[in-house]
């Protein structure tokens, strides 16, 4: 099987990878504005919403060429959009509401001028549907053309404004403050969303297309804290995803192109949330664990200390149990102890009996000059004074 | 019973059984979770329906209304890494879980009426012809009867729990410290918009649900302040929109279930313009009037200033206003009309003066 072989022969496989990867670059790079705005499912809302603008455009021009549904399309989003905000600015519904309500009213009101249309005498309305589950394997090469071009424009329009988009998107009102037309620049950014999801919607469908905003924009979001390397990889993430999603599902019978990029997405996602630097969930387990055992070891090495310098004998040895009553608890004492030991800080003066060694004492001494923090025992080593355990 | 009145009293039975649950999500922030569940429980019915291999068995359900929670529940999870924001949590689990179901679809069950197409259409057309034969006896359309089960099931549990879900819902804090278990009475609610979501899947559509839980609610939220008033509203507005929807759609011989969707949008967009308390043309009024009582006291105010003072000859000229309150002439002689109107003030030969009441009004307005 030679895939990456096809990738560059097979004419519909070319233009389905290419067309798929444009969508994701396209999609991944705004989704980040989306996300980072808190406006994840707005995409999905859109990418209901463009249906009756699809129906409509076809029923007022009779074409099926995919530009005019397209401007159908961006319109119908772009009006769900000014609904989702003016409900939100006028009235006391939440945006999760005004996002429910546009969406399921737009995609109604399409599925309903779509069953008008198939009630028409000729045929050409046939094929309309793709808009809603999306047709990957009929993307051709014009249709990788309009995509890239109108996908270029958007991406372009995002760089010139970069600066004003990522304050926008960061401080709204330092932004507004500062004398940006802020709701202008809202309603750009929005539309270059719209924009971004109406090209996409014939490829991989509705559901899909609220995928391709969120997860690439989420998954990149887990490697950096700087929004232009956040772009650059959620954008790299969506065409890889594509890419790989598309070879795969030329191979096997009955596996959608959509569903299985959703899938690739998907799991580029969680080995983000797993795997990446600083953030990545295994990290913060390691990281937590290893304070753990830090904490253990620095407990008992100060609670043997205290205990050294309640007797006389600074080498006199100590049971554990002693140790785990004032360790309160945390457990894990006889096993501290035997890293300690490992480390030649503690030694056993007879079975079950511990004291600290001469580095062990110099260790304690350090460890409770340069940290008085939580990790120190609240009893403070006062020489000779009373045993309270 | 005819067809055409079997097919509007199950339309009406789902809004119904929508729009209990629905108020709830609306009130607690959670709409777009509807429309997570309804697409997901497409999962749910596909993998109960490889372990039963037919369909209309009560397992569906139950798989599909498992497969609603399971949704909530991953969504939480990502939701407590706090790697990624809440409503981004809820925009990444139900694409995947709904491609799984899809893919799957497509590998094992390509010969089974059971596609996506579904989630979005289903037709409400045909459910009078799938009926529910219990022991020779003819209970109605299927659909009728497995929804007013839930119909009931979610008036029971919005009855019994009322109490509980009101304080859960608005003040949940309280409730947790109350011992209440807000989180308990959440689970619940998901399993009852879950069982919902199926139940009217194979019917309406998963689009007409996410409709009929979400605008109902949104709709009466705009009318009432009460939480029972809310209930019966959405229930009503759910009920009206269905039967409209019908007549529409057989008007246009169209998609019944977009027809109703398209009304529950009418209703809405109607409320939204003209509701008597927060429509738009009620806050437009209400900023009016506010405009000209703001323009009506300062010119009291000013009044009143000089009144009995030697300025009085000048500044209380109406001629003067433009000077000494800024304000255009037009304006000027509008806000003195609507002033005399209303007894504020009385104009004698160019020059203003205040009456009883509109002195009242002045010091009144400076003791705030």
């Amino acid at each position: 099987m030679d895939l990456i072989g096809e990738l560059f022969t097979n004419y519909t496989l070319r233009n389905v990878a290419l067309g798929t990867a444009l969508i994701g670059i396209v999609s991944g790079a705004l989704g980040c504005f989306a996300v980072l705005r808190k406006q994840s499912l707005l995409g999905d809302a859109i990418s209901h919403a463009a249906l009756p603008g699809v129906v409509a455009a076809f029923l007022i021009t009779r074409s099926k060429s995919s530009f005019v549904l397209l401007v159908g399309a961006l319109i119908a989003g772009w009006l769900a959009t000014l609904l989702v905000m003016a409900v939100k600015r006028y009235t006391r519904i939440k945006e999760d509401s005004a996002l429910g309500l546009a969406l399921s009213t737009f995609f109604g009101f399409g599925v309903m001028l779509l069953a008008f249309t198939q009630t028409m005498p000729d045929a050409r309305q046939a094929g309309l549907d793709r808009f809603l589950f999306g047709q990957a394997a009929a993307i051709v090469q014009r249709d990788v053309l309009t995509i890239a071009g109108i996908g270029f424009v958007a991406l372009l329009v995002m760089v010139a404004f970069w600066k004003e988009f990522k304050l926008l998107s960061f401080d709204a009102e330092y932004a507004a403050t500062l004398g940006f037309p802020v709701r202008l620049l809202d309603v750009m950014l929005t539309t270059l969303l719209v924009v971004a999801i109406v090209i996409g919607l014939q490829a991989v469908g509705v559901i899909l297309m609220s995928a391709m905003v969120v997860a690439p924009a989420s998954a990149a979001r887990q490697w950096t804290d700087r929004l232009s390397v956040m772009v650059v990889l959620a954008a790299l993430f969506g065409a890889l995803s594509s890419i790989v999603g598309a070879v795969i599902s030329s191979t096997g019978s009955g596996l959608g192109t959509g569903p299985v990029i959703v899938l690739c997405i998907s799991a580029i996602v969680a080995l983000s949330l797993l795997f990446a630097p600083n953030r990545g969930l295994v990290w913060n387990w390691l990281r937590e664990q290893r304070s753990h055992r830090r904490l253990r070891v620095e407990t008992v090495l100060a609670d043997l200390y205290v205990l050294a310098n309640q007797h006389e004998n600074a080498m006199h040895g100590h049971s554990a149990e002693v140790l785990r009553a004032m360790n309160a608890g945390r457990g894990g004492v006889e096993y501290t102890l035997k890293q300690l030991q490992g480390r030649g800080w503690v030694q056993q003066t007879s079975p079950n009996q511990w004291a600290l060694t001469q580095t062990g004492m110099t260790e304690a001494k350090r460890l409770l000059r340069e940290s008085p923090g939580p990790a120190m025992p609240t009893q403070q080593p006062t020489p000779h004074a009373e045993v309270t355990p | 019973m005819s067809p055409e009145l079997e097919i509007q009293l199950v339309a009406s039975v789902v809004a119904a059984a929508c729009a209990l649950p629905g108020v709830f999500l609306v009130l607690r922030r959670m709409a777009m979770m509807s429309d997570a569940i309804s697409h997901t429980v497409l999962l749910g019915i596909v993998l109960a329906f490889f372990v039963v291999q037919q369909f209309g068995h009560p397992l569906l359900i139950i798989g599909a209304a498992g497969v609603g929670v399971l949704t909530v529940s991953l969504t939480e999870m990502l939701n407590r890494t706090k790697l990624v924001k809440e409503d981004a949590a809820v925009g990444l689990v139900f694409p995947a879980l709904f491609s799984v179901a899809v893919i799957l679809i497509g590998l094992f069950a390509r010969n089974v009426h059971l596609d996506q197409h579904m989630v979005f259409q289903g037709e409400l057309a045909f459910t009078p012809f799938d009926r529910a034969i219990v022991f020779g006896l003819d209970l109605g359309p299927r659909t009728f009867v497995v929804m007013s089960v839930i119909l009931l099931l979610n008036l029971a549990f919005v009855t019994l729990f009322f109490k509980e879900l009101k304080l859960a819902t608005f003040d949940p804090e309280l409730a947790e410290a109350l011992g209440f278990r807000p989180i308990l009475l959440h689970y619940g609610l998901m399993t009852l918009v879950s069982l919902t979501a199926v139940g009217a899947f194979d019917a309406v559509g998963s689009i007409l649900v996410v409709a009929l839980m979400v605008v109902p609610p949104a709709t009466a939220y705009l009318l009432t302040d009460k939480l029972s008033w809310m209930l019966g509203l959405s229930v009503l507005i759910g009920i009206a929109s269905a039967v409209l929807g019908y007549w529409l759609a057989s008007l246009l011989n169209s998609s019944i279930a977009g027809a109703m969707v398209t009304m529950t949008g009418v209703i809405f967009g109607l409320v939204f313009l003209l509701s008597p308390q927060r429509g738009m043309v009620a806050l437009a009024r209400r900023r009016m009037r506010q405009r000209w009582e703001f323009a009506q006291t300062m010119l009291a105010i000013h009044l009143l200033n000089h009144e009995a003072t030697p300025e009085a000859q000048v500044e209380n000229r109406l001629d003067h206003l433009s000077e000494g309150l800024r304000w255009e002439e037009p304006f000027a002689q509008k806000v003195v009309g609507y002033a005399e109107r209303r007894g504020i003030v009385q104009e004698a030969s160019g020059l203003l003066h205040l009456t009883d009441e509109g002195r009242r009004l002045a010091q009144q307005a400076m003791l705030r």
